[in-house]
Parts: structure tokens; sequence; C-alpha cells
């Protein structure tokens, strides 16, 4: 019995495999995008916990110096104190992250990755700070080489990219540091013998490290991406399933009318339904792992360049995401299917075979959808009000998106009602009412159209704001036409003295790495000069503010500082030294860290010690090619030494594009998504009102006619959904620019429209309309007159 | 980390290889070799000889408590050298590895250290802030010595670890012991050597803080200086090292080192006034009587020592068996009570097993 019954089932699909088709393609790829973004995630995340795994950061105590200096001789110190602190230094060279460890004092917590599995005889190559230790993947980039010339290399393979591990003593030949240390690292077996000292502070062992905090914003905006285009695709395999159900009822009816116990139709339903999401939602995983592949070079090359996060580009099945991927497809399925399933188990053998038109008693059922959708709003409109932070934010996003879609379907009824009233002739007015119609049974895929296109329009904007602004920042910032590093201080004294007669101004840049508001920062000590007094970007700023600074009695903060720090102009901002207070906010996107800039001379007063290495040139551009050229001669600079403005701006837009190719490739599949469940949704349709057409067709309108007209009302409603999605996206675009960038990035950019974007998207949700009726309307032509005859003659 | 893998390295662990205990026996290209006829001169020799590959400042003590129970402490440096000579901070090859332990019946608490050298967390000094100091984190053994003195006459020696701690003075009441050949001593048939001196007069008293509380003790203790680039032979594979203060006022100083064409045994033997007559090879027998099992070996805990010239017949007999140093070289330490021909205290060394 079970086994007929089953056989039953699933000759339907064998009857419509274009409904099983979509169903399948639906959730493959609702799940798809799902778990891509997932598996982006997870090999993001793992980067970072094998990043704090290095040296135990998750699990032992450190201690910092609070002004970014401590030396040799004071770790030396400590210990003959009695404290059981390891030193660390950490820099960077050529895009390396070096770690230099102490493998003596190290304590037994700080896992080295590759260090046990030495040879004993390269221990000693170590130690004596010849060896070093390398992942497999990062020997292989371009640089790395150069960078470790003269040193033996060992791969790695836990290591994370881009980081060399070596021993101490290496580690300050190679970044230059010699008799510095960056930080202490606590053996949690022995006591602390007294109070930290001056000068120092404690930071507790976390498991999530400050990389996983910075980036924390990232993988939600990517989550919420991958959330958004599973519900668009939910809408799909809803259409597909609610089909088929109601199709079926005639034969759930005959099959219980044999006898089969509604509960044993209702398991078989689920099994066939639970089968299609294992087998969809395996696809999907596949598909996600394709997705995330081609896509992760570029995250991590954005994630390198907004937050200096070493993550690799090569994806890793990891069994977290593989296995909430075919969660979610499951999920996802009974969702979608629940209704039908429900209607199964409820349903009386001797029910009405009736096919009622799928869903359509939905005028009440609208007026629900709209009060909830009102709701949504309201609370979206409260969360931006009085919530806080990224969650805040998104749930802001989240009420907007799905307070909209429900409006939709009533706002277009109220559109359509409105048009047909304005209608002119009985034609018009048939195709109004028949558009109004077919509404409930499209209202899904508008839904899921609207969110699509409010999705590209949000973040369309959002993208062209920002590289607006950033451009524009870029020139600002980028004032100067050459800028040179010079090997070493002896070498940067040299340099100078040769440039002073060949250029118009010599501008030293330098700094150093310390706390600011509690984050690593950086301050920078500026010359007062005109090329800053004219360009820097200032966002707020008190009267007077260069002189102050020239003066030393104010510092320049950037953004980021401003606001995770609430510092304003005015306020006093704590610097080694002392404090000083705050004379102007400048705007500096792309770093993720807090910074401060000082007058030159009073920045040597507090930072004695600070190397003057690099210089800032201007010079007429006619002259840079000249000038550089003989730098190169003079001096051997390379490259890297020697890097000219259009060359800094290129690479930062580089950077910018990268960020956003992820962003955009997401878009671009989430309206290929929508697309679909406009086809879905438009096949289901065509098949159910061959009863409403056949009355048409018989008083005289030609089946040309009537496909013509069923393709012009499918782009008519999608442009209508694309003209409400356009203030929805607006909205979009400014909770991401105003709220969620400043969470995520810690600054606000200015939206500026581009309704030439528009345009395009207009058209292309016109085309997708089209498109999506034009297999069925293809289908309509090709009906034979009887198909349509028969309707007639049918009981209903 | 595996600290004893880079002491395998090193040559200060494990008998594994081939090279006898602790890699002692390997090359020494580049060190310095000591040579016979060379004359200790002092206070400069109290000091570190960066040029050689391997050197201890090694002190023992046997301790009494109020109560007459019976302890031991051990305070020991050692230096070893990946390359021979200096350099400043990191860049120096030198390395440093601290052993501390007090011993009583029942219990024996250790603890280890290990330092780089050339940044100042571990090193020996002559003269500077005091005549003679050498230290190794807050670990230190200082000279108190006043002027005139040998800067190693007085000392304070302090060391801390899980468990325990101590602070001890010392004050020698005796001369300086060259051993072997007036400092040269040899350690095989085969001529291996190292320069070997002791301080073998001191008088203690201080503290032992212990978990039950401070403990006062006084007794006495022996302080041993070798350094050398090969002391070993390639196929010597341990040593039983003794040091014995008897009731009498004499010492002795014996050591047998296993392996090879046959055991290597020598020593001096130490007249109350601190003359020394070195023992001819072979003129000590050691032979060991019981058995221990501790840390999955069997180590010899009780010995019969004989000089037969001497008349000397006495069993040594270990305070605690299980005096057992699981540092990144293993080895036993610990006091012993001698009995025979013979009374008196010292201390046993075995490597190797």
């Amino acid at each position: 019995m079970i086994r007929a019954s089953l056989t039953a089932l699933l000759s339907h699909w064998g009857r419509h495999p274009l409904q099983l088709v979509t169903l399948l393609a639906g959730l493959a790829m609702a799940t798809g995008l799902w778990s891509g973004v997932q598996a982006i995630n997870a090999e993001a995340r793992a980067a970072y916990a094998r990043a704090a795994g290095v040296l135990g950061q998750d699990r032992l105590d450190r201690l910092v110096p609070t002004d970014g200096s401590l030396t040799v001789s004071q770790f030396a110190k400590l210990r003959r104190q009695g404290w059981a602190v390891s030193p660390v230094l950490e820099g960077r060279v050529a895009g390396l992250r070096v770690l230099g460890v102490e493998p003596l004092s190290l304590p037994r917590g700080a896992a080295v990755p590759g260090m046990p599995g030495l040879a004993s005889g390269a221990l000693g190559e170590f130690l004596a700070g010849r060896l070093v230790l390398v992942a497999p993947e990062t020997l292989t980039r371009s640089g790395v080489a150069e960078a470790l010339a003269g040193m033996e290399i060992e791969a790695a393979p836990d290591l994370p990219p881009m980081t060399v591990l070596a021993d101490i003593a290496a580690a300050e030949r190679l970044l230059d540091m010699a008799g510095k240390v960056t930080a202490l690292l606590v053996d949690p077996d022995r006591a602390l013998p007294g109070a930290v000292p001056d000068g120092l502070e404690l930071r507790a062992a976390s498991a999530e490290d400050g990389l996983a905090r910075l980036t924390d914003s990232f993988h939600m905006s990517l989550t919420a991406f991958g959330f958004l285009a599973f519900a668009v695709g939910i809408f799909i395999v809803h259409a597909a399933i609610g089909l088929a159900f109601e199709q079926r009822r005639p034969m759930f009816r005959t099959l219980r009318a044999l006898g089969v116990p509604a509960r044993t139709l209702g398991a078989l339903v689920l099994a066939e339904m639970l089968a299609f999401a294992l087998i969809a939602g395996l696809a999907g995983v596949a598909l996600g792992y394709g997705v995330a592949a081609a896509l992760l070079p570029d995250v991590a090359a954005t994630l390198g360049g907004l937050y200096g996060a070493a993550v690799p580009g090569v994806l890793e099945l990891r069994s977290g995401w593989v296995m909430a991927g075919l969660g979610m497809a499951v999920a996802g399925t009974l969702i979608a299917a629940g209704q039908g399933l429900w209607q199964v188990w409820r349903l009386p053998p001797l029910a009405s075979a009736g096919a009622r038109a799928w869903a359509m008693a939905a005028g009440q059922t609208r007026q629900m959808q709209a009060l909830a959708g009102l709701g949504l709003l309201g609370l979206a409109g409260l969360a931006l009000v009085f919530g806080q932070g990224l969650w805040a934010a998104f749930a802001v996003l989240a009420g907007l998106l799905l307070g909209a879609a429900l409006v939709l379907p009533g706002l277009l009824a109220l559109l359509l009602t409105a048009a047909a009233h304005r209608a002119k002739g009985v034609l018009a007015e048939w195709f109004w009412a028949d558009a109004r119609q077919q509404l409930p049974g499209l209202s899904l895929a508008l839904m899921a159209l609207l969110l699509a296109l409010a999705a590209n329009i949000g973040v369309g904007t959002m993208v062209a704001s920002f590289r607006t602004t950033f451009t524009g920042w870029l020139d600002q910032r980028l004032a100067s036409e050459l800028y040179v590093t010079a090997e070493s201080p002896d070498q940067a004294a040299l340099l100078r003295a040769w440039l002073e007669p060949k250029v118009t101004a010599v501008l030293p840049i330098v700094w150093v790495d310390t706390a600011l508001g509690g984050q690593p920062g950086e301050i920078y000590g500026v010359a007062d000069h005109a090329t800053y007094r004219d360009r820097w970007p200032l966002l707020q700023a008190v009267p007077g503010v260069w002189d102050m600074v020239a003066a030393g009695e104010g510092a320049l903060i950037n953004e980021q500082l401003s606001r995770r720090a609430g510092l304003g102009l005015g306020s006093m901002l704590a610097l080694p030294g002392g404090e000083l207070p705050v004379a102007g906010v400048y705007s500096d996107y792309g770093n993720p860290s807090p910074q401060a800039m000082i007058g030159q001379a009073e920045f040597a007063t507090r930072f004695p010690d600070a190397a003057v290495v690099r210089f800032a040139l201007r010079l007429p551009v006619a002259e840079v090619e000249g000038v550089a050229a003989g730098l190169r001669a003079e001096f051997g600079l390379d490259d890297r030494a020697l890097v000219d403005q259009a060359g800094i701006k290129a690479f930062s837009l580089r950077v910018f594009e990268r960020t956003f190719a992820v962003t955009g490739a997401l878009n671009t599949l989430t309206l290929a998504v929508a697309g679909l469940a406009m086809l879905a949704s438009l096949v289901t349709l065509s098949s159910l009102r061959l009863p409403q057409l056949a009355p048409v067709w018989a008083m005289g309108l030609t089946q040309r006619r009537l496909a013509g007209l069923d393709v012009a009302r499918s782009v008519v409603l999608a442009l209508l959904t694309a003209v409400a999605a356009l203030p929805l996206g607006l909205a979009l675009a400014w909770v991401l620019l105003a709220v969620v960038n400043v969470e995520a990035f810690g600054w606000r950019l200015p939206m500026q429209v581009f309704p030439g974007d528009w345009v395009v998207l207009f058209a292309a949700a016109g085309v997708a309309g089209g498109l999506a009726a034009l297999v069925p309307a293809l289908r309509l032509l090709r009906r034979r007159p009887a198909d349509l005859l028969r309707v007639f003659a049918n009981e209903r | 980390m595996n600290v004893r893998a880079i002491f395998l390295w090193l040559g200060l662990a494990g008998a594994a290889s081939a090279q006898g205990f602790a890699d002692l026996g390997a090359s020494v290209e580049g060190f310095a070799l000591p040579e016979r006829g060379r004359v200790l001169e002092f206070p400069a020799d109290h000091g570190a000889h960066p040029d050689f590959r391997i050197e201890w400042w090694y002190l023992t003590a046997n301790l009494t408590g109020a109560d007459g129970a019976e302890y031991g402490a051990q305070w020991t440096l050692f230096r070893s050298a990946i390359a021979a000579g200096g350099g400043a901070g990191w860049q120096s090859p030198q390395l440093w590895m601290g052993h501390a332990a007090v011993t009583t019946e029942t219990t024996h608490r250790m603890a280890e250290r290990l330092a780089r050298g050339g940044i100042g967390q571990a090193g020996v000094e002559v003269g500077g802030e005091a005549p003679f100091r050498a230290w190794i984190d807050e670990w230190e053994m200082r000279s108190t010595a006043g002027p005139g003195e040998d800067a190693l006459d007085r000392l304070a020696v302090s060391a801390r670890g899980d468990g325990f701690g101590y602070a001890l003075e010392l004050t020698a009441e005796g001369p300086l012991v060259l051993q072997g050949d007036a400092g040269y001593s040899v350690k095989s048939a085969g001529g291996q050597a190292s320069y070997y001196y002791s301080q073998p007069f001191y008088r203690v008293t201080g503290t032992l803080d212990l978990p039950d509380g401070p403990v006062e003790v006084t007794g006495q203790a022996w302080l041993d200086r070798e350094w050398s680039s090969q002391p070993l032979a390639a196929d010597q594979t341990g040593w039983d090292w003794f040091s014995l203060s008897f009731d009498s006022g004499e010492k002795l100083m014996g050591f047998v080192l296993r392996g090879g064409e046959g055991d290597f045994t020598s020593g001096t033997w130490i007249a109350a006034d601190g003359v020394p007559t070195p023992l001819e090879p072979g003129e000590l027998e050691a032979e060991p009587l019981e058995r221990f099992a501790v840390s999955g070996r069997e180590v010899p805990v009780v010995w019969r020592l004989r000089l037969p010239g001497r008349g000397l017949d006495v069993t040594l007999e270990a305070l605690n068996p299980g005096a057992w140093m699981a540092t990144s070289v293993p080895y036993w330490e610990g006091p012993v009570r001698v009995t025979g021909s013979q009374k008196g205290r010292g201390y046993l060394e075995m490597t190797g097993y």
C-alpha cells in the first residue's frame, strides 16, 4: 500500500518535470548562496582562530606597554624580579607579519605551530636565528622569498598565512627593531610576584582577538546577505511546493478514499519533501562551495586590505557549514511546505476535489499581511531610534525589508484597482482586473523581486557613494607627488640632504604605534606645511586648527577614534606624555585603527626615539620621473621604497573595488534568484488560469493577443514593484551608510544618489518580468483551441 | 615549547645519542679546549668562559634543622653555548639553565629556569655590583666577601620554585681546591678533560621555605666549578659522582664515568686543611649495592666506596632515594649519609640512567 501510494505521489513529478526542476533549483540556489556565505565566514574565522592560537594568545595573558615602548632590558629586569614572562617581538615587513619568540622562556601553553616538529638540529638553527618558519602557501607569494633572503626557511603548515615565525634574535634583525619587545606573555603556571609595573598593563587572554572583533561587522553583513538570498530562494520553493500540493489534491483524495490513513499519507509526503530537501541541499552545498571558492580570494583581499587580516585564499570543506547548509535546506523546505502538509494531514477523505485556484481567498490575508508589514516597519523605526550597535542596525534592515515585502501586495492591489477605475474600454478593464486577480499567486514572487531590487539599489547606492567619497578623499589626502622610504635613519638623513635642493618640499612622515582609546593605533607627527593646511580632509575643526597643531597645543584625530572613543572638538585626548585637546577630526577611510596627529615638534619632544625614515615629497609633476630615477640610481631604492601618488591611488582603489566585489556578486545572484521566482510563479499560474483566459478567447481575442497581454502584465507588475523598491532601496542605503558603516568601519559617508543606475535596474526588472512571462506566454500560444474549449466542458 | 629538544641539541640532555650523556662527547669545532698546565687565576676564573662550550657553578648543601631533621639543597647554574664567544643582546650564542632543589627524607622539590645570554636575564659577573655574582631570573648567588677575601669565600644564595624556596649564607672555612692536575681534570682514557676546582669548606646558615613553613637550618656546602668543551669521550654514557665530607674533616671527591672501554674512575682526596691529593685512575672502587625505581629507571641509591690505599671502606645511602631531577636534562641528585670506616655526609649525582 505504502509503495503504491508513494508511486502515485511521485508520478506527479514525472508529469511535471519543470515543477520539479524549479523546486530543486530554487532550494539548491537558496542553500547554495547561504552556504557559500557561511563557508567564507567559516574560513575567515578559522584563520582568525589560528592567528589567535599562535602563541596561545587565546590562553595566555600578556603584559603590553601603555606607551608603545618596551625594551629587552626591561624584560630582563622583570625576569630578575621574578616575573615569569616571555618576550614577543611582532612587526611587519614587506607585507609579512613577523613574530619573534624566545623559545627558552616561552610558557608551556604557548603552542607555536611547527616548533615541536623541528628536528633537533633545526631547532638549534632556529635559536641561532638562522631559521624561520612560514606556512607553505605563504612561500609561494611574491616578495616573501626576497624579504627572507639569507634565512633558512622551513614550512609549517599550521601557521597563519603571511606570518613568519622566528626566534626573537632573527625577528629583531628582520624588523630592524634591535632591543625592542612588543609584548610579554605571562606564564599561567606561576603567580605574579607583585603589582603590574608602571608603563605596562595586563591584557587578559581572549579567545577572540582584535581581528575577530574588527571583522565581525563585515561577516555579519555577509551573513545578512546570505540570509536575504536564502529568503528569496525559499519564495521559489514555496511557489513550487504550493502548486504541487494544489495539483495533487485529487490524488490525495483518491488515496484517502482507497484507505490510506491521513497519518500515512502525511508521513509519505513529508518523507518526499525531506528527500527533496536533502537532494537539493547537497546540490546547494556543492553550489555554495563553488560560490565561496570563487568569492574567497576577493574576500581575503578585502580582509587583508581593510583589516590586515590574513585569510587564505583557498577554501576548505568544513563540516560546520556543510551541515548547517543541509539543515537550512530541510528547514526551508519544511517552512515552504508547512501549509500543504497541514492540509494533507487534515484533509477529510470525501472533501471536494475541486481545485481552488491556488491561494485565491487572499483578500483578507492581504489585509493581515499589510498590517503585519506596517507593524514591522514601525518596529524598524523604533529600532532605528532606540537601538544601538550593529545588531540594532541589522534589525532595522530586517524590519524594513520584511515589512515592505509584506505591504507590497496590498500596495500593488491598490494601484491596480486605481488603474482599473481609470481604464477605458473593456479590454483595458479586463487587463487590470486580471492583473489584480493574479496578484495573490504572484505576490510571493513579487516580494522576492522587491527584496532583490531594493538590495540592489541600496547596496549599489552605498558602494557608489563610497566610491565617490573615497576617490575625492584620496585626491585630498594624497597631496604629495612622491613618497620615499629609507632603509635606515642614516640613509634617511642622506636622502633628505640629497632631496632638499631638488624638490619644493621634503615632508618627513614620523609615527609611533601606541594604544589610543584602548585600541592599538598610531600617532603621527605632522609637518607644518601648506600641503596639509590646504588639503587635509578635515570633517570638523576649531578655528586656527593648524596653528594649534603646529604649536603643539592640539591634536587631530581620525573619525574612527572620534566615534569609538566619543571624542569631539575640545575633548581631551590621552596621549603618551600628557593629554591634548582635540582640534580637528579628519576622515580616514580604509583604516580600521584609531589614529592621531600632533605637530612634528611636539612629536619629537614626546617620542625622541622615533626614527624618521619616510618622506612625502612635493615637486612639480613633470619632475617626478626625473627625481624618482635619481633616487633609484643614487640610493638603489626599489619600488617598495619609492611610490608615486598615482601608484598609491591605484592600489587604494584596487583594494576598494575588491572590497565590494563580493557584495556586487551576491547582489547579482540574488536578482537572478528573484527572476527565477517570478518564472516559477508565472509558470504555476499559467496552467491554473486557463479557465479565466478561455472566455476571453471565446469572445474573440486571439491567442497571440492574449499572450502579448500576459507578457505586458508581467512587465507592468515588475515595473510597479521596481517603483516600490526604489524608496525601500534608498532607505536601505541610508541605513547602510549612516548606521552599519559607522558601526562596522567607524566612518560615516555622505549619501549620493545615482539615478542613472536606477534606469538600468528598472530596465532589468522589466526585462526580468517579460522573460519570466515568456515561457507561459509561448505555452499559451501553442495551446490547441481544443484545450481552451475543454474548459467549458469541465465540471468547474 | 619542547625545551628538552633544545637541550638535546645543545648537548645538555638525553643519553639516547651516541655522543655520551647530554651530548657532552660531541665535537667541539670553534670552541676552546682545556690545556694542561694553564694556571687558574682568581677571581677571573670564577667568572664565565664563553669560549668553552659548557660550564657550571654547582652548589650542594647538607643541612640540618633545629629538630635534627636532615635536608639537602642544590643551586646550579649551567652555561651552554651554541657558538663560542659573546654577542650583543639576543644575538649572543650563550644559553643559561638554572636548577634548584630542596630534598627532605620524604620529598624532593625542584625547579628549572632557562635563559638567553646577552640580555642580562642570566649570567655570571666578577666585579661590578658584587665581587662575584651568578644569577638567572630572581635566583642569585652573590658574593658578600670583604676586601682581601676570595670572592667565593662568602656567598648569599637564594632560589625559589613551586612549593619551596631558600636563602642561605655561606662562609668558606678552607681554601679553594684544585681538582685533578692543578685544576686540569682528565675525564677519559682518551684524554678528554675539563677545568675543575671546588670550594668544599662552606659552613651554612639559612632558611628553607617549605609548604609547612620556614625552617631554620645549618650545615655544610660544596661548590664545584667546571668548564670544558668536550668533557666526555663519545662512548661514555654517564657518570656517578660523589662529594663526601667526613666527620674527620677530610673530604673525598670521586667519580665513575661509565661506558667506553671500561669505567673510568678518578677523584681527589682532600685533607682537612684543604691540601688535595689526586687519585690515580682506578684507585677508587665504587660498587652499586641497591637500586631504586624512579621515573621509570633503576637508579643505584646505595653504594660501597673503597680506597684500599687509605683504608677507606664506606657505604653511601641516599637520604631520599627519589631525589630525581625531572628537568630538561633529567638526572639524580641528592644528599647521602656515609657510614663505615668514616662517617659523614655528602652529595651523590648520577647521570645517564
